[in-house]
């Protein structure tokens, strides 16, 4: 299985994922017009791919004419790569017709499960990190690649609970998820420190555990705090809040290590006027020039869409 | 049962004891951490049902909508991750829900939202030209087995209660006051260009575009505005729908024969 999907990309040698090294944020609804308006200066906009999933309308008409501007990646939230059931093929193939229409430069999707049954749960469900998840997930993304014809980012996620049942550390089963399918990773880094408080484990150790030469997209986001049984902090990852100063130096870490790689400023949730966001897209792509100026300690990087 | 499916079965049934094989660092109860991935389902779910539903979520107040929509989410949660859709037996459980009958017009009110979402997401066609349409009706013998196309945008919504004056009043700041909500209402759903439009149709107009919705020719649909609207004025209605831009085909004969823009 592990080879399978190198062997079909690399002849071709087009770029699989070239969203440029510059900060992007979330596209709403709600900054349509003003996006259109006053053409801002970002690298590029991502969008959820369900919420693109109907026939018409503003969605597309607005959509058609930002990707005219700007690169794109698209970013699904619903093919629950890790549920122990097939994957839905009918949305493979709406996702399938989506990457058609648009031709992004990027597509991301989760190591979760959010489908059960006929049932879509409408959130990011964590799965055992154990032998039996690796064979499952590996097995859908290539599905996946294989079905949509490119190489697609896995985004690492942000978990409330562990399970007995995991036998492997996440960044290791992440490294292995990446090996075996040739998919790279969409490293979100607040889902990083999210995780590393409420697992009690060391973010920066976990960042440099990860496959850093694989890293083709970044997240950034806020999250909201909560407290567990004991009382002790539990982040809740809200996509509601500004990005964190603590998120922003564990960013300014990782970006040591990987050199500039493409950020996006996440925002689903208590939605900002657009000039905010903005503003907090500025400040990613300020560490961003920063990162392509200093010589990092760098893990060597595969170039843009080249299987190592 | 595999761990999937308990999981899944606990984040929809608080009745039931969160899922086994969950570990914390810290040891503390993995019951509270569990109540996070709960939450986030439910508060995901009511919230797409509030801005689906916002004039319905006003008419009985926020408090009563979540304890509302979240008995309709565990019960119904979605079968899409096109969550844009969600809820579209959303009025159907709203005419059953015995705590909101004293608000008659509740479901008649998410017909009219789900409606409107529909409409904003529908496929683009564009509209027949009027020539072609000329053409077709100067030509009477096909009128009578004439059929016309609407756009898929449209919906129409005919209530015993005076629906669109209601949902008027919940747009902006009118006054609210002098509103009977007894009077019969038949409600237009359609996009006009990028926006959704939402128009008071006479009874008989609402006839017939209901006739031709389902596919009756157009002397049938005539028939049936006719018969229930003796104020029905056939010019009056094309016209109508063809200042809206809202036939995009017609079609005669037994022959699937189109006559496209």
């Amino acid at each position: 299985m592990s080879n399978r999907f190198n062997s079909l990309l690399r002849p071709q040698g087009a770029p699989a994922h070239n969203l440029p090294r510059r900060a992007g944020v979330g596209l709403k609804p709600e900054h349509f017009k003003e996006i259109l308006e006053t053409q801002p200066d970002l690298g590029f906009f991502e969008i959820h791919a369900e919420n693109y999933m109907v026939p018409g309308g503003p969605f597309h008409h607005c959509l058609t004419r930002i990707r005219e501007r700007y690169p794109l990646s698209i970013h699904g939230v619903g093919l629950s790569i890790g549920a122990d059931a097939p994957l839905d093929v009918g949305h493979l193939n709406a996702l399938a017709a989506l990457l058609g229409r648009y031709q992004p430069q990027s597509f991301s999707e989760h190591l979760a499960w959010s489908t059960h049954g006929p049932t879509f749960l409408n959130d990011l469900l964590p799965v055992p990190y154990n032998t039996a998840t690796l064979q499952r997930v590996c097995d859908h993304i290539d599905q996946v690649q294989t079905h949509l014809g490119r190489r697609m980012l896995l985004e690492n996620p942000a978990t409330y609970v562990e399970f007995s049942a995991s036998t492997w550390d996440e960044p290791t089963f992440l490294t292995e998820v990446v090996r075996r399918t040739g998919c790279g990773l969409l490293l979100d880094v607040n889902n990083i420190y999210v995780s590393s408080v409420n697992h009690q484990r060391n973010a920066q150790t976990v960042i440099r555990a990860l496959p850093l030469a694989q890293v083709g997209e970044i997240h950034l986001a806020g999250f909201a705090q909560s407290q567990d049984g004991n009382g002790d902090l539990l982040l809740i990852d809200s996509h509601g809040a500004p990005v964190a100063q603590a998120v922003w130096d564990l960013y300014a870490f990782t970006l040591g290590l990987t050199g500039p790689v493409a950020t996006l400023l996440e925002r689903d949730n208590d939605i900002p006027i657009w000039p905010v966001l903005l503003a907090e897209a500025g400040l990613a792509e300020k560490q961003l020039h920063e990162a392509m100026e200093k010589p990092t300690q760098k893990v060597l990087r595969a170039p843009d869409g080249v299987l190592p | 049962m595999n761990s999937q499916t308990a999981f899944a079965n606990a984040l929809l049934n608080p009745e039931l004891p969160c899922p086994g094989g969950l570990t914390t660092w810290n040891g503390s109860d993995p019951a509270m951490r569990f109540a996070v991935y709960r939450n986030n389902v439910m508060v995901s779910l009511i919230d797409a049902l509030a801005d689906t539903f916002p004039v319905v979520q006003e008419l009985v107040g926020a408090e009563f909508f979540r304890a509302m929509a979240s008995v309709f989410a565990h019960a119904n949660p979605p079968r899409s991750a096109v969550m844009a859709y969600y809820g579209q037996d959303f009025a159907e459980f709203v005419a059953s829900f015995p705590p909101a009958a004293s608000v008659p017009y509740l479901a008649d009110m998410a017909r009219l939202e789900m409606a409107q979402v529909l409409a904003y997401h529908s496929a683009d066609v564009p509209p027949i030209q009027a020539e072609t349409l000329q053409i077709a009706l100067n030509k009477p013998e096909q009128m009578v087995s004439m059929r016309m196309v609407l756009h898929p945008s449209v919906h129409f919504i005919a209530s015993p209660y005076a629906v669109f004056s209601i949902w008027v009043a919940h747009q902006g700041a009118q006054s609210r006051s002098s509103l009977d909500p007894d009077v019969a209402q038949a409600v237009l759903v359609f996009r006009n260009s990028l926006d959704v439009d939402t128009l008071k149709l006479s009874a008989g107009v609402g006839q017939f575009v209901h006739a031709l919705q389902n596919g009756q020719t157009l002397l049938d649909a005539t028939n049936a505005a006719s018969s229930g609207d003796s104020e029905f004025d056939l010019p009056q209605a094309l016209a109508l729908l063809l200042r809206l831009q809202l036939i995009t085909h017609i079609t005669s004969g037994d022959r699937y024969h189109e006559h496209a823009h």
